[in-house]
């Protein structure tokens, strides 16, 4: 049973990491490899509102969501808009914008025990006969809330039109007469966004480190892969399967297999089926 | 109304001349063709002697480096987005390994077997995913390293984490230097050469629409799979050199650096030609030896750098480079 329950707990902690990977991605094309690098970030940006400004809680993380956003509206205007089209110049960008941010923090000394935050509900519950503190269950609930809201966001508003309509096409969304630069900059600061409140959700269960941007990464493209690059349910089920396969490896083979899953996975579908189990839309284009 | 004027670029007379005349007659006419492709080749060949051994140590590694871009560049111009040369270069490493010490082979038949079989191995593993386009292949090259170094973590083969010294080196650095600097002129000629002939069409077609290759009957996957051959084998003698010039095999050889380094480099030098990854990789490469003085901020400045040369310049310095050569610029008026 708590195999079950911790399942779940990490499952969507994983779709937290790749929602906002998968949203920009789906929109403007863009991989976005910089996108551990400005998670880990947003936790800093909670740290040092906390603990240097000494703000009260709400505000600090409210703080911090904007300014990711900012960071990600401003990384698009700046560093990618002039790369726009040239894929190797917008892969080769974003990484190394994000290996930059994450190495500098690591100079900079921004790791250690000092360096966590604090939990937003204190206290501990037990559900089924597992003892569960309640920040798992805020883990939970802002998947949730955010996979939902994501999807009705996407679906029933205008700018949510703006972002499907770019997703198909492009040039007939800009022939009707959305500013595909304009759309593209906005998904990367909601992008950034979410990942700033996957941020505030998942970091107060340990300490933060640099290099947990480039796990952030590499997890976030498994689950995108494995999902669908561009789909809001592929990232529950991607979750889920790689969440659970984890787990289950860890318990049969031993913990050091555990990071085999994912790699495996993302080879496997990407052989099999690879535009992943959900996505659909580009299937004649991924491959000929 | 102001007079507005607009940059206009024009072939230089001398390239006009020497594109479309084959029977070249001055002696400036030869000096311009022949310039940028002999000195470099010149400088190659005289410099090593003069470096000490530290700056030997470099300029290996810039050729290895430069052997990876190369065959980075190859299958990028072939459609083939490649995220992973460390997939090659490792491959190419326990091959040695598998030969040098298990079969005791020597090293002039060690050298050219592993790369040979890493270029079959690859191009066995990669088959059946030549299908996929763009960032879907780029995806699962950049997984596959990664997936095969956890399996020797996890499974310990071949030395595991501690990986297996005493491979037999060459019998003097400065003939491991000048196998890999004679090795990378001669790649980058030959796939200069390979990508001009009609074989090289056929790849530079694929690239440009898949579709219609296929509708001329011609088979894509079977010309891929061949394009993963060639470049997987020069990745592969990358790797064999550098196993027998350190005389070591680690996990390490399947590390990121080796796929990033490349890609930086022909994204910096230029996509497409081959000279743009080469010269890419003889910058990058020296660079991030100068900024290792300064410890831990290294890789977060050289990041930096990285960026802001693609921004100033995203066809690369190469193409930028060879524009200065061949044209020049008049002002003409916008009408």
């Amino acid at each position: 049973m708590s195999l079950l329950i911790y399942g779940l707990i990490t499952s969507v902690t994983l779709a937290l990491y790749a929602v906002g990977f998968s949203l920009v991605y789906g929109v403007s094309g863009i991989a976005n490899f910089a996108h551990g690098a400005i998670y880990i970030l947003s936790g800093y940006f909670i740290w040092m509102g906390l603990n240097l400004l000494h703000l009260p809680y709400w505000l600090s993380f409210s703080l911090s969501i904007f300014l990711t956003a900012f960071l990600g509206f401003s990384l698009y205007w700046i560093l990618l808009y002039r790369v726009r089209g040239i894929p190797l110049a917008e892969l080769v960008t974003t990484f190394a914008t994000g290996v930059a941010i994450l190495e500098f923090m690591t100079w900079a000394g921004f790791s250690g025990i000092r360096f966590s935050l604090p939990p937003i509900l204190n206290g501990s519950v037990e559900i089924f006969g597992v003892f569960l503190d309640l920040q798992r269950l805020v883990v939970l609930a802002s998947g949730v809330v955010l996979v939902v809201g994501l999807y009705l966001f996407v679906h029933h508003t205008k700018v949510g039109l703006a972002f499907r309509a770019l997703a198909q096409s492009e040039r007939t969304a800009l022939s009707i007469g959305i500013e595909s630069d304009w759309v593209g900059s906005l998904s990367m600061a909601l992008g950034s966004a979410i990942s700033a409140v996957a941020a505030v959700a998942v970091l107060p269960l340990g300490i933060m480190e640099p290099t947990i941007g480039y796990e952030v990464l590499i997890y976030a493209l498994a689950v995108a892969i494995v999902g669908g690059l561009e789909s809001t349910p592929g990232m529950v089920i991607g979750g889920l399967l790689i969440g659970y396969g984890q787990l289950i490896t860890a318990k049969l083979f031993g913990p050091k297999w555990m990071i085999i899953v994912p790699l495996s996975m993302i080879v496997l579908v990407l052989g099999i089926k690879p535009s992943g189990i959900f996505g659909k839309s580009k299937e004649l284009e991924e491959r000929v | 109304m102001e007079k507005r004027l607009r940059k206009k670029r024009l072939d230089r007379g001398v390239k006009a001349r020497t594109d479309t005349i084959f029977m070249v007659a001055s002696f400036k006419d030869i000096t311009y063709l022949l310039s940028p492709r002999v000195l470099p080749v010149l400088f190659f060949l005289v410099i090593p002697p003069f470096l000490g051994p530290y700056s030997e140590k470099v300029f290996f590694h810039a050729c290895v480096y430069g052997l990876l871009a190369l065959s980075f560049d190859f299958l990028a111009s072939c459609g083939l987005f490649s995220l992973g040369q460390s997939l090659f270069f490792g491959i190419g490493c326990y091959f040695v390994g598998i030969y040098d010490h298990f079969l005791g082979l020597p090293i002039y038949l060690s050298i050219p077997f592993s790369s040979l079989s890493t270029g079959l191995l690859c191009a066995a593993l990669l088959s059946p995913v030549v299908r996929l386009r763009g960032v879907y292949f780029a995806m699962i090259t950049l997984m596959l390293p990664m997936l095969l170094m956890r399996l020797i973590e996890a499974t310990g083969v071949m030395g595991g984490t501690h990986g297996m010294p005493g491979i037999t080196g060459f019998p003097n650095e400065i003939l491991g230097l000048y196998l890999g600097i004679v090795s990378f002129l001669f790649f980058l000629f030959f796939l200069r050469k390979l990508m001009g002939s009609d074989y090289g069409l056929v790849l530079k077609a694929i690239k440009e629409d898949d579709r219609c290759v296929m509708s001329s009957a011609i088979n894509i996957y079977w010309y891929k799979a061949q394009a993963v051959f060639i470049g997987a084998s020069i990745g592969g003698f990358a790797g064999a050199i550098t196993t027998h010039h350190f005389q070591f095999i680690g996990m390490s050889s399947f590390a990121l650096d080796y796929s990033i380094l490349p890609l930086a480099a022909t994204a910096l030098g230029g996509q497409g030609g081959f000279a743009g990854a080469a010269l890419g990789s003889m910058i990058l490469v020296p660079l991030s030896e100068v900024l290792r003085e300064l410890g831990g901020l290294r890789m977060a400045l050289y990041c930096l750098i990285l960026v802001a040369s693609i921004l100033a310049l995203p066809e690369g310095i190469f193409h930028f480079l060879s524009r200065q050569y061949s044209q020049f610029y008049t002002e003409a008026e916008v009408d």
